[in-house]
């Protein structure tokens, strides 16, 4: 049985093409086979994140206009052969592709893998209504400020309407010292406003910039974003993880008080 | 949480929250600001014609109302219109 999963946020710049890479590489490293999207036409980026950027060859667009097959334009991942990318093109505009036509790609791909995840442009126009055209499920990615999360709340009114029920929300550059100090909206204050269970919670790590420098996602690598980011996949694969402790130790207090409450 | 952080405290997290809370029941039910003031502005030339209201103290917002028996929340327009002179001995046109 093989899921499609949407990734998706309203705002941009909030991790949508960090998180599809980091959890798409996670499944991946969890053992099973996964196909990324990227639904981002005249702005493709999830194959610079992945730092396959060198081998692409035919795109989506040239896969649903039928320039070549499905295999030709699917890249094989550096590190895990059970994981590959569908680029998106980058000299054509969103009306190159149909919702119609991104849900038979879609279906095409359902037989040979588990996990079919769809890194969605921002907005809500044509690209949107592309990415969530096949979707089983929705990972919303917003980070803890007033403008990600009016963003994210009006996805979750359009995911609804669209009928896709099944939507998580996925807390990206919670940095836990601004959240003890007041000055940050924490986890629940977040689910509480959007009314989603939430998927998981990834702190504000550097190392993430690092890991987009260097074109190598860096779930499960790190004990931090990267471990959240490893969470995250286990919990997609039906394991109870519970939420991890956002910050890191400075001192003992710190690292004592610091304990994330359990969502 | 130690002596220095609760000295340097700070709240701009609830108040985001408390924005945003504001913000979505008004984006949820499809209602602009703008609607809202062309709303009242209709309101007082209606209500103008049967009583004195002050136009000022008139407040108008969309709010929630859980519906009963579910958790389900609709929206409810909520409007505080102060009388000034209530006209009784029938309508002055």
């Amino acid at each position: 049985m093989s899921e499609v999963i949407v990734i998706t946020s309203g705002k941009g710049g909030v991790g949508k093409t960090t998180t599809s890479a980091n959890v798409g590489t996670g499944l991946a490293m969890l053992g099973e086979k996964v196909v990324l999207i990227d639904t981002d036409i005249g702005l493709r980026n999830l194959d610079v994140v992945m730092g396959l950027e060198n081998r692409i060859v035919y795109n989506l667009v040239d896969v649903v206009e039928g320039n070549c097959r499905m295999k030709q334009a699917l890249i094989k991942d550096k590190r895990y052969p059970n994981l590959f990318l569908l680029p998106s093109a980058q000299t054509r505009d969103k009306s190159s592709v149909t919702p119609g036509q991104m849900k038979k790609l879609v279906e095409d791909l359902r037989e040979e893998f588990a996990y079919i995840l769809l890194d969605c442009p921002a907005g809500i126009e044509q690209g949107f209504k592309n990415a969530i055209a096949g979707a089983d499920r929705a990972f919303v990615v917003t980070t803890p400020e007033v403008s990600a999360i009016r963003d994210a709340d009006r996805i979750v009114g359009l995911l609804e309407a669209n009928e896709i029920t099944r939507a998580e929300l996925i807390v990206n550059r919670i940095r836990m010292d601004m959240v003890r100090r007041g000055d940050m909206m924490s986890i629940e204050d977040v689910t509480d406003i959007l009314g989603l269970p939430v998927l998981g919670a990834i702190p504000d790590d550097e190392e993430i910039v690092i890991s987009t420098n260097q074109g190598e996602p860096l779930v499960g690598m790190n004990p931090f974003a990267g471990q959240a980011y490893l969470n995250i996949c286990r919990r997609v694969l039906g394991q109870e993880v519970p939420l991890m402790e956002l910050e890191r130790g400075k001192g003992f207090f710190t690292k004592f008080t610091g304990f994330l409450k359990r969502a | 949480m130690n002596l220095f952080e609760i000295l340097t405290k700070r709240n701009s997290g609830s108040i985001a929250k408390r924005r945003l809370q504001f913000l979505l029941v008004s984006d949820r039910a499809g209602c602009t600001p703008e609607i809202l003031e062309m709303l009242k502005d209709d309101m007082i030339k209606v209500i103008s014609k049967y009583m004195e209201i002050d136009t000022d103290g008139l407040e108008i917002k969309i709010t929630q109302v859980e519906e009963k028996g579910t958790d389900k929340r609709l929206p409810v327009l909520y409007a505080s219109i102060p009388v000034r002179v209530l006209l009784t001995k029938g309508i002055y046109l």
